[in-house]
């Protein structure tokens, strides 16, 4: 910026600044997308261990955290960065804001479930685990008659229509994982037609992730798909909520870094060190925070029916989640969901809905040529407009990057993506219909 | 700005208005050149600094307008545009309906109550973030109280919350106050005498309100609806609330804040709203243009306030009632949401406790000090600002003087979380003597309130000005008062009322802000009352104590709005007994 504003600011600054809290010796500044119930006990934790050294927690969401980091990095101020999704710590890392440290800690495994648990050039450390699964309000199922949920293809279901949640994958890295961990559990092909058949169901997506344990915890909305101790930590409130993780879900861990440049690089080591410690790990278990620890061992500690990922196989053991697909096409797959449901939910509802009727006349008087249109409805609302390849070719990917590179622009292909579901969508309604019709 | 002027000239004052605004003295041009450097500084260059991306073509930074084709192409964008038109159009039509009856009955007759309704009617304005759409949604949501028991009893739901319709309820629950505030300052502020001529002649009754008082009020009816249009149209949080996304605010917002941090679109769309926002402002002094609102004779202390006969005060109080219950659900559902134990699929909360009070008790004195320095400090950063503007614009010639206007209009347009981008990026550069950025001080925070909320004000400020005659102030130049001296002693005590309701709403809104604070807060002692309870809005557990730190912010800008309706009433009898 000119200089000259540049002193005129300063001077405005300064002559209407009267006291400002100047960084003490000792002062760890962390950037967190977390809770003040999960950041309090832990900072007790860890001020109580550290006596000279305090916590100070800036709580911003994953998106902003970063973004903050980003534009304040000439002049940083900032220790550490605390939060759950993996990606974000990537972004961090391709930016060159992180630095690597690599706690002094012992008993902590490699991997939990089928994801490490450190990133493997030591840029940042997981202190805790969580897994994907669904949750329900208990009384808002009763009064519906809605039976209990086991996998995520149970969601499916017509009895379920208008009564699932989930946050768009785009705003939320937590749910962004479920996506990925489907595609990569069931295919891409087969992957997007069960999410595109779930989301057929849904009420509403919301844009954070925090919306749909709120949603479903206040009865507006039954069914959420939520990341596992926003359900723990509700039924700790005393919320009429349960929980389960379907087979197919991913176990991945939460995060901490040092970040760049850190004012405070020693009391932002001790932090990282102490949240991996037993005393630090011992903390997860509190029935606000209820995450998953990374230390086998803490689990003796835990209450009785706490889960535990390195003893239960069926958590997380059965997706083999590769980061780096992950990683290339993780834009694309946001924008896509976006672009193909989030933004086209009430057409797609309305053919998932034709569809569920359509399927019910069926089931009650078969018929070999509304058979075919229901299977042709299906098909439609499944495909997509680009292959599992091209989603992660440079052309395309090239597009979300911003102004690097020429190329497409995002726009033009969000446009050309829109179009094509919105199309299908119609296509697959007016084909249902046309079954309905003959089985009439 | 008092001193602005140097020198007093006599005006000539032949035909009033037109003639008397000559050209501008060196004073008024002072004056003019230090807002807009300020403007230019806060508002400009760092919402400059971000959106510029939107005129810059992908990979080469050159200028092109291929993003605004791509925006006229894209068929979401096309419709969320009138979408987002329509949205605000029908908020101002339902928030008509809401504000017109409460200003009438409150400011016209001899009302019992009248200053508490005028505050109670003021306090939607005050929806603290996050918990105001949670309680809401426990009331009339699908599954809230109102459908609970409806499905219950009846066997049917009202869809309140649903789609545009439900944007359109909460929008028009949410900002009928600018039209309260605003119209009920301007009904306070016409002379008697145009009613007591019009009654002479035999005008009365409805009559008498459509073709003299409502005529006359039409500068703050404008500048209310005018301010629920374009909040409305750039009003982010509430659509998304809803889960309503193709309209053009949250299309910015979401762009902006994930995949599309770099892409031009999410800054396409910023200046398509900026644009909107300035078109409507130009629309609404286009419809004011070539009228004269201003009455001569000051100090009347408003309309005759009359008494009702006893069924038209039946009929009154029911009204109000009515709107009241209406408008204050959002509140009242905030205040069982503090005191609840768990309130989940039933009409009312499983059981009441104090326990969130206690939780957050100690922590909530340092956001309750925050925040009333900061809103304090902003709402009068925008009330002088406000009512320089407004004289610039209305009392002199200064070329590009409707431009301080717009610009300062163009603030309400700016999604609160570019500006805090641009502060970060124009501010973090700049460091105070100790290696401290700029940025990092809290008047940046109180900066960014003001430029925000200054539209506020700055409509208020304008409205009370329109409505007063240049007439008077040429007497006083003709007796021979300095400029200053007039504007000291004739404009400012004339616009007083104005002036303190568009205090009172800059106040009022920066206090529950959160977008732009968001970005700006470096730690937990510099927080305001807001960001405190984004923080606990986060965690099942951090609903209860969330709404009790919510209940203190309504009260909290409850009490010192009431003082300032205590004020301006003393202030008009004080007048009136001056008579």
């Amino acid at each position: 910026m000119p200089r000259h504003y540049a002193a005129a600011a300063a001077l405005v600054g300064a002559a209407l600044f009267t006291g400002v809290a100047f960084a003490q010796t000792g002062k760890v500044t962390v950037v967190t997308s977390f809770s003040k119930d999960v950041t309090d006990p832990i900072k007790q934790a860890f001020e109580k261990a550290h006596p000279g050294l305090t916590l100070d927690v800036q709580n911003r969401n994953t998106n902003a955290g970063v973004k903050y980091l980003e534009e304040t990095k000439a002049n940083n101020q900032v220790d550490l960065f605390w939060a759950s999704a993996p990606d974000a710590f990537e972004v961090l890392k391709g930016k060159g804001l992180l630095e690597p440290y690599k706690p002094k800690a012992e008993g902590i495994p490699d991997k939990i479930g089928s994801y490490p648990i450190n990133d493997p050039d030591g840029f940042y450390s997981g202190f805790a685990a969580s897994g994907y699964g669904i949750m329900w309000n208990e009384r808002y199922a009763k009064a519906n008659d809605l039976p209990e949920p086991k996998e995520w293809q149970d969601l499916a279901k017509p009895v379920y229509f208008d009564h699932v949640s989930m946050a768009a994958p785009s705003r939320s890295g937590t749910t962004h994982l479920t996506i990925e961990t489907i595609l990569q559990g069931e295919g891409w092909d087969q992957g997007w037609r069960t999410i595109k058949e779930i989301s057929g169901n849904f009420r509403e997506i919301t844009e954070r992730s925090f919306g749909v344990p709120e949603a479903v915890n206040s009865g507006q909305v039954g069914f959420g798909i939520v990341i596992d101790f926003f359900a723990f930590s509700s039924q700790a409130s005393g919320f009429p909520v349960k929980f389960v993780y379907p087979t197919v879900t991913t176990i991945v861990p939460a995060n901490v870094a040092v970040v760049a440049n850190a004012p405070n690089k020693e009391g932002a080591q001790a932090f990282v060190d102490f949240l991996v410690s037993p005393a630090g790990q011992e903390v997860l278990l509190e029935p606000s925070i209820r995450r998953l620890p990374i230390n086998p061992a803490v689990y003796e500690k835990a209450p009785a029916d706490y889960p535990n990922p390195f003893k239960d196989p069926s958590l997380g053991a059965r997706v083999k989640f590769d980061v780096n697909v992950s990683e290339k096409r993780s834009n694309v797959v946001d924008v896509l969901y976006d672009q193909t449901i989030t933004f086209q939910l009430d057409a797609l509802k309305a053919a998932t809905k034709a569809i569920h009727d359509a399927e019910a006349a069926l089931a009650k008087k078969d018929d070999a040529e509304a058979r075919a249109l229901i299977k042709e409805a299906r098909d439609l609302i499944a495909a997509m407009p680009v292959t599992e390849e091209q989603a992660s070719s440079p052309e395309i990917t090239g597009a979300f990057t911003g102004g690097k590179q020429k190329g497409a622009r995002q726009a033009e292909l969000e446009q050309q993506w829109a179009a094509f579901a919105k199309e299908n969508y119609a296509k697959a309604q007016a084909k249902a219909e046309e079954a309905l019709k003959r089985l009439r | 700005m008092a001193d602005a002027t140097t020198a007093g000239r006599a005006h000539a004052p032949s035909r009033p208005f037109r003639h008397f605004m000559t050209s501008a003295t060196p004073g008024q041009l002072a004056l003019a050149l230090g807002i807009a450097v300020f403007l230019a500084l806060f508002l400009i260059i760092p919402v400059a600094t971000v959106i510029y991306v939107a005129f810059t073509e992908k990979g080469t930074n050159t200028f092109t307008l291929v993003n605004f084709l791509d925006f006229a192409r894209t068929d979401l964008f096309i419709r969320s545009f009138w979408n987002s038109v329509y949205v605000s159009a029908m908020s101002v039509v339902v928030a008509s309906v809401f504000a017109l009856p409460l200003a009438y009955i409150t400011t016209r007759f001899e009302f019992r109550g009248a200053m508490i309704i005028q505050t109670l009617g003021f306090l939607p304005l005050i929806m603290p973030p996050f918990v105001g759409a949670v309680a809401m949604l426990l009331l009339f949501g699908r599954n809230g109280t109102v459908n609970l028991l409806l499905n219950d009893w009846f066997g049917f739901r009202i869809p309140f919350m649903e789609g545009l319709n439900g944007v359109i309820f909460v929008q028009a629950v949410h900002y009928f106050p600018f039209i309260l505030i605003n119209l009920s300052a301007a009904l306070r502020n016409i002379d008697r005498a145009m009613e007591e001529a019009a009654q002479n002649l035999g005008c009365s009754g409805f009559r008498l309100f459509r073709r003299i008082v409502f005529p006359l009020a039409m500068p703050g009816y404008v500048a209310g609806a005018s301010l629920v249009f374009v909040k409305v149209f750039d009003d982010l949080a509430t659509p998304l609330l809803l889960n309503v996304k193709d309209m053009l605010a949250p299309q910015a917002y979401l762009r902006v804040t994930s995949i599309g941090i770099a892409d031009p679109m999410g800054y396409v769309i910023a200046v398509v709203l900026i644009a909107m926002s300035i078109l409507a402002m130009w629309v609404s002094s286009r419809a004011m243009r070539g009228k004269d609102y201003a009455t001569v004779q000051r100090g009347g202390g408003g309309l005759a306030k009359r008494r009702m006969r006893p069924w038209e005060s039946v009929l009154a109080y029911a009204a109000v009632l009515l709107i009241l219950l209406l408008v204050l659900a959002p509140h009242i559902g905030l205040l069982l949401l503090s005191f609840a134990t768990v309130w989940s699929f039933s009409p009312l909360p499983d059981g009441f406790t104090l326990a969130h009070y206690g939780r957050v008790f100690g922590e909530s004195f340092l956001y309750v000090k925050n925040t009333l320095i900061y809103a304090t400090l902003a709402g009068l950063v925008d009330v002088v600002l406000g009512t320089a503007i407004a004289y610039l614009v209305l009392r002199t010639r200064l070329v590009g003087r409707q431009w301080l206007d717009w610009a300062a209009t163009a603030a309400l347009a700016i999604p609160g979380v570019v500006l805090g981008i641009g502060y970060l990026r124009t501010f973090y550069g700049v460091q105070l003597p100790d290696g401290t950025p700029l940025a990092t001080l809290w008047i940046v925070i109180v900066l960014a309130l003001a430029i925000r909320r200054l539209p506020y004000a700055l409509r208020a400020c304008y409205a009370a000005l329109q409505q007063i005659s240049v007439s008077l102030e040429e007497a006083a130049e003709n007796l021979g008062a300095t400029k200053m001296r007039t504007v000291r002693r004739i404009v400012l005590p004339l616009m007083a009322g104005g002036i303190l309701a568009g205090f009172v709403t800059s106040f009022a809104t920066a206090a529950v802000e959160l977008s732009a604070t968001l970005m700006l807060v470096q730690s937990n002692a510099d927080a305001p009352l807001a960001y405190g309870l984004y923080v606990f809005m986060q965690s099942a557990a951090g609903r209860g104590p969330g709404a009790a730190l919510g209940v203190i912010a309504v009260l909290l800008v409850a009490l010192c709005t009431f003082a300032s309706h205590l004020i301006i009433e003393k202030s008009q009898k004080a007048k009136g007994a001056g008579r």
